[in-house]
């Protein structure tokens, strides 16, 4: 080699085992509680992606603002997964032992979440995938580490049908009537297929499959397809560029976008900003909240964090859908390890086990929301050793051509249908994994 | 100086045909090998082994399959994500199905059936040249991504699609640490890697290297194309699906199709045309640039932007990610269009006449 | 029956989308050899900065024009598309002359991870709105003729005529300009058309620029189909299957097999898909051309090809 291409070489290979240094030492840092961020900005998804990045980082630095979790400052550092599950786990290794110890993961991607239901368990770090994931992790007794919190797609493919049947007039007239699911061709996808078959063939209503290939840009013969069949409604469960790709194939073919239904993945500015006009009169689910740049929360954000220019994101996206539920998903994670301070030690720093005992002993009233900025954004939750989810409160929201407005009462899921399920797919699990089930009275531990 | 054959005189024709027929290679691989067992374990955290090193020696796996189709036997292929997929969906469909299947046999036997279906998509290979026969490849590509979304039976009628595996022994050998998972695919690659060289210097790579060079004159010496053509398929197909097998239960432990896709696809032809077509370090060199540069770069751009005093975003980061690397893929290409591994060569060429080039 | 000539238009008007990035392939593989991936990203990259200087150019200019200010942004992202095309010639291909296809592939690989990269960094990852006024709403027409009518989307009718005016353009362009005779030459024999004073470095410029303003059409089309943002970089991968089909070097093969592979998908969406699972268009499109091939090695209308020992 000549000297110039060694010297090259040498400065590659320095450059690289001097990141790889700063990488794998974890550096003992002054006592701040340590939030991974898995983000992702680029990609197919970033229009999505980002917002809730911001929203959850913003939630992070209003909580310092406001003086920490009961003094103990929060550092957090953000990982770019591009929305891949490779990109996920490598996020995942490289920063759950960084700064003493990841408190709690939120990938924001359903097959990072089930590559990480596998690792957490080994690391002892919780899971919190609201809104997301895998629905019967809602069975903490088996899933232990996972924290579906606020919702899963089975809670919202049932209240999907709840709302069709109300709007139809009561779940008799759903007989003979043919709901077709647009669906996003992945895990995340495919969650509701059982909960609407299932209610299919209670109800007699006829479920129509039309997957959609990733990203989702290509959907013409799709929409053909529900031009020929005429399905009484459609249910959309896109993500990123795929709903408003949606909408605008359901305007030029005509469907009423009156009769379709978006879950709470699809039903966020993004999607349907461009569309505009277009897309009015198309509603969605909404994970408890919508659009709230009236709520105090989002004021307080202005004032403490984007007043300062500290704020992560544009300050006219704050108070946004999908901002919205990253900052809600932050706040269930502080809340989590405040709880978990209460048995614990206040002050102190929560390692990965101890905020799963506060995730699992939330109680969030409305009171305590409501001294939060959370008045009116959302319900109470309280989530228990084998719930793991808390609650499953739902509203439907519409657009109106400029905005989101709510145009539903509050739903909750039909716990008669959801729960055999649940029990029914976690065991299967759990007998896969030869797990042992946590008991009533392990969890009184 | 150091590195130099005089005095070393081969006695027999087995002294002239071993692998390394001079002694110095011989003893830096051994030494090596010995290093990558004994010695990465005792220095290595668990971070370089599950985030670098474990991804690290599967891809370096695949791509040496990837190498045998596209370096040796000169038929480009852009569906290997596709092979990975069919090891690793019919190595899980073995391990469950079958009542105490050993994991090796299952991970065997899901590589057996990835050499199949890889026979089946060499066919057109024999009519189809080059880029259109890149091309074509894609065909299996986009064909498996769907098959294990729409087929249920192949993820055992998961509701979600996804598959995951846990409790993996060898015997009595928990599988379950980074370091056993390290060691086990490192024992693997180390095995295929052998079989691999000892395959290229063999009849049957010397007829994928001639079909490479010209098809039709190989035909006309007598080689027949198409078993040429398709024991090539099956013997990349077969790695590359061992491969797919190890990322799928070693590496992620749950996984989708999307772990297969048409990303992964070019991310191992990458590895083979940066590191060195036709060559079996070459995989090695190529699967490292391609797995650690990006994640170097992820982390080594903050810390050089802190340098100057400047918070790059994560966004930034990635955008810079991706030119940096494009462009370092690009100037690669532009100085040594051979791959890594003709730096290599030079290099040892060099090192022969050191200290006194003529 | 009206169902099916409605799937039979709209896989024509899609098809004629697939023609025109099927045609930026085949001129540069024409002209330099080179099966540019990078196609994708350059569409993306096209789209973005027009999306973009839609919204700067007004602003720094004070115009209220919409009109205007898209002829201004559609000018001014040309012209960013034939600086990319000069940078790449210059800095890549030139240096890449004589190498092996896949080694150009790769590097054409190289040139997209760039462009995505600085397209996303410089105009942003946010999902952007091209405006040129295209009607989003649909149309009936025929309803005398067929049961229920035939619906016709006339932003897809609108797209399709501007692809065809396009290719039309193009096919012009290399039949009729010195020029396009020029790059012809280059197309049939490098050393030949050296031979005779056709500079190759500059025809490879011309090429690439070409291609560039393909992208831009491209991209301007899609863009305010589906606004713009990353996933445009994937249309590539919808293009290729077009590409062989047709033959790497037929300008008349793009846009047949464009056309073909259009229809192929929608149909075999339409009537097949539901049968076997639905969402089967993406591989159907290469299953196809690989079936043509296997009769075609060389697609459509390719240069048969000639061994010699």
């Amino acid at each position: 080699m000549k000297p110039r291409k060694l010297a090259r070489a040498g400065i590659f290979a320095g450059a690289f085992l001097a990141s790889l240094a700063s990488a794998s030492t974890a550096l003992a840092q002054a006592k701040e509680q340590f939030f991974p961020v898995l983000v992702y900005r680029t990609g197919a998804y970033a229009p999505n992606g980002s917002q809730w990045a911001n929203g959850y980082v913003d939630y992070l630095k209003l909580s310092n603002a406001k003086g920490g979790i009961n003094g103990v400052r929060i550092s957090f550092e953000e990982c770019e997964t591009a929305y891949a599950t490779d990109r996920g786990v490598e996020c995942y290794e490289r920063l759950k032992g960084k700064n003493g110890g990841a408190t709690v993961f939120q990938p924001l991607s359903t097959g990072v979440t089930f590559a990480l239901t596998e690792k957490a368990p080994v690391d002892k770090i919780p899971l919190i995938t609201a809104g997301y994931g895998r629905s019967e992790s809602q069975n903490g007794a088996v899933f232990t580490w996972n924290f579906p919190l606020l919702g899963t797609y089975w809670v919202g493919a049932d209240v999907a049908i709840q709302h069709i049947a109300k709007k139809e007039g009561g779940f008799g007239k759903l007989k003979g009537k043919k709901i077709a699911l647009v669906y996003h061709d992945s895990p995340y996808g495919k969650e509701p297929i059982p909960v609407l078959q299932e209610l299919g063939k209670t109800h007699g209503f006829e479920v129509q499959l039309l997957p959609v290939a990733h990203p989702g840009v290509e959907q013409k013969a799709t929409w053909l397809q529900i031009r020929q069949q005429k399905p009484d409604y459609v249910l959309l469960w896109g993500w990123g560029v795929m709903n408003s790709t949606s909408l605008r194939e359901a305007q030029s073919t005509g469907y009423p976008r009156e009769k379709m239904i978006g879950v709470w993945w699809a039903g966020a500015e993004p999607d349907v900003k461009d569309v505009a006009e277009g897309a009015k009169g198309y509603s969605a689910l909404t994970l408890q909240h919508g659009a709230e740049p009236n709520s105090k929360v989002v004021k307080d954000m202005l004032e403490q964090v984007y007043a300062k220019g500290q704020g992560t994101g544009p300050k006219d996206e704050v108070g946004q859908v999908l901002y919205m539920r990253g900052l809600l998903s932050a706040m269930l994670a502080v809340e989590g390890v405040r709880k978990a301070q209460e048995r614990y030690g206040k002050g102190k720093v929560m390692s990965g086990e101890q905020v799963r005992w506060g995730l699992e002993n939330l109680n969030l009233d409305q009171k305590t929301l409501d001294a939060m900025g959370f008045a009116g954004v959302m319900r109470p939750v309280q989530t228990s050793c084998l719930d793991h989810m808390g609650s499953s409160w739902v509203r439907v929201h519409t657009w109106n051509g400029k905005k989101w407005e709510f145009t539903s009462d509050w739903y909750q899921a039909d716990e008669k249908t959801l729960r055999p399920m649940v029990m029914l797919a976690s065991s299967k699990y759990a007998e896969e994994k030869k797990l042992k089930p946590r008991t009533p009275e392990e969890c009184k531990k | 100086m150091l590195y130099r054959e005089n005095g070393q005189f081969k006695t027999s024709y087995a002294d002239d045909q071993q692998i390394f027929p001079i002694a110095q290679d011989r003893w830096l691989i051994i030494g090596l090998l010995v290093f990558a067992f004994i010695g990465v374990p005792l220095l290595v955290d668990e971070y370089l082994f599950r985030a670098i090193l474990i991804p690290f020696l599967i891809l370096s796996l695949a791509a040496l399959g990837v190498n045998i189709l596209v370096g040796f036997c000169g038929q480009i292929t852009l569906g290997a994500g596709a092979f990975m997929a069919v090891g690793a969906y019919a190595a899980y469909n073995f391990h469950i199905r079958v009542d105490g299947m050993p994991l090796l046999v299952s991970f065997l036997l899901g590589g057996l059936t990835s050499a199949l279906v890889g026979i089946f998509f060499g066919i057109p290979s024999l009519r189809v040249r080059g880029l259109y026969l890149a091309v074509a490849t894609l065909a299996a590509q986009f064909f498996t991504d769907w098959v294990f979304l729409r087929v249920p039976w192949f993820t055992d009628n998961a509701s979600s699609g996804s598959v995951s595996v846990s409790n993996l022994h060898i015997l009595s050998w928990e599988i379950a640490s980074p370091l056993d998972k390290y060691l086990f695919c490192l024992a693997l690659l180390t095995v295929f890697a052998l079989a691999a060289k000892n395959m290229t210097r063999c009849a049957v790579g010397r007829q994928w290297m001639a079909i490479r060079d010209m098809d039709v004159a190989a035909e006309v010496i007598g080689i027949r194309p198409m078993f040429a053509k398709l024991s090539a398929f099956a013997v990349s197909s077969f790695y590359v699906g061992i491969a797919g097998a190890l990322w799928g239960f070693i590496h992620l432990a749950s996984w989708e199709p999307a772990a297969f896709s048409v990303d992964r696809s070019f991310q191992l032809l990458f590895m083979v045309i940066i590191g060195g077509l036709g060559s079996v370090m070459g995989s090695f060199f190529g699967a490292a640039f391609i797995v650690i540069l990006p994640i170097a770069l992820n982390q080594f751009l903050p810390a050089l932007g802190g340098l100057f005093g400047m918070t790059i975003s994560t966004a930034g980061i990635s955008h810079a990610e991706l030119i940096i690397f494009g462009a370092l893929i690009i100037f690669f290409l532009i100085k040594e269009p051979h791959g890594i591994a003709r730096l290599w060569s030079t290099g040892k060429e060099k090192l022969r006449l050191w200290p006194f080039p003529h | 029956m009206g169902f099916f000539v409605e799937t039979l238009i709209g896989g024509l008007m899609a098809g004629m989308l697939y023609s025109l990035v099927a045609l930026g392939f085949v001129l540069i593989f024409k002209a330099s050899g080179v099966f540019n991936f990078a196609q994708g990203a350059m569409v993306l990259f096209a789209a973005l900065a027009m999306a973009r200087f839609a919204v700067w150019i007004p602003g720094w200019l004070g115009i209220d024009n919409a009109l205007l200010g898209n002829i201004l942004a559609f000018l001014a992202a040309g012209g960013l598309m034939f600086a990319v095309a000069w940078v790449i010639e210059r800095l890549v291909l030139r240096h890449l002359v004589n190498q092996e296809g896949a080694t150009l592939l790769m590097a054409t690989l190289g040139i997209a991870y760039i462009l995505e990269g600085l397209g996303t960094s410089i105009f942003g990852s946010d999902i952007y709105k091209i405006d040129i006024g295209m009607p989003k709403d649909p149309v009936m027409i025929l309803e005398g003729t067929f049961e229920g009518g035939l619906l016709i989307n006339k932003e897809d009718f609108v797209a399709a005529l501007i692809a065809a005016v396009l290719v039309g353009l193009l096919t012009l362009f290399f039949q009729k300009t010195s020029t396009g005779r020029a790059l012809r030459a280059v197309a049939d024999d490098h050393q030949a058309a050296q031979s005779i004073g056709i500079p190759l470095n500059r025809i490879w410029v011309i090429v690439w620029c070409v291609a560039g303003v393909v992208a831009l059409v491209a991209g301007v089309i899609w863009g305010s189909k589906l606004g713009v943002q990353f996933s445009l970089a994937t249309v590539a991968l919808r293009a290729l299957p077009v590409v062989i089909l047709g033959g790497l070097t037929s300008v008349p093969g793009a846009i047949l097999g464009g056309l073909i592979i259009g229809v192929g998908e929608k149909l075999s969406e339409v009537y097949l898909g539901p049968h076997i699972g639905g969402g089967i268009e993406i591989w159907f499109s290469y299953q196809l051309a690989l079936v043509f091939l296997l009769f075609r090695p060389q697609g459509l209308f390719g240069e048969k090809i000639i061994d010699r020992v």
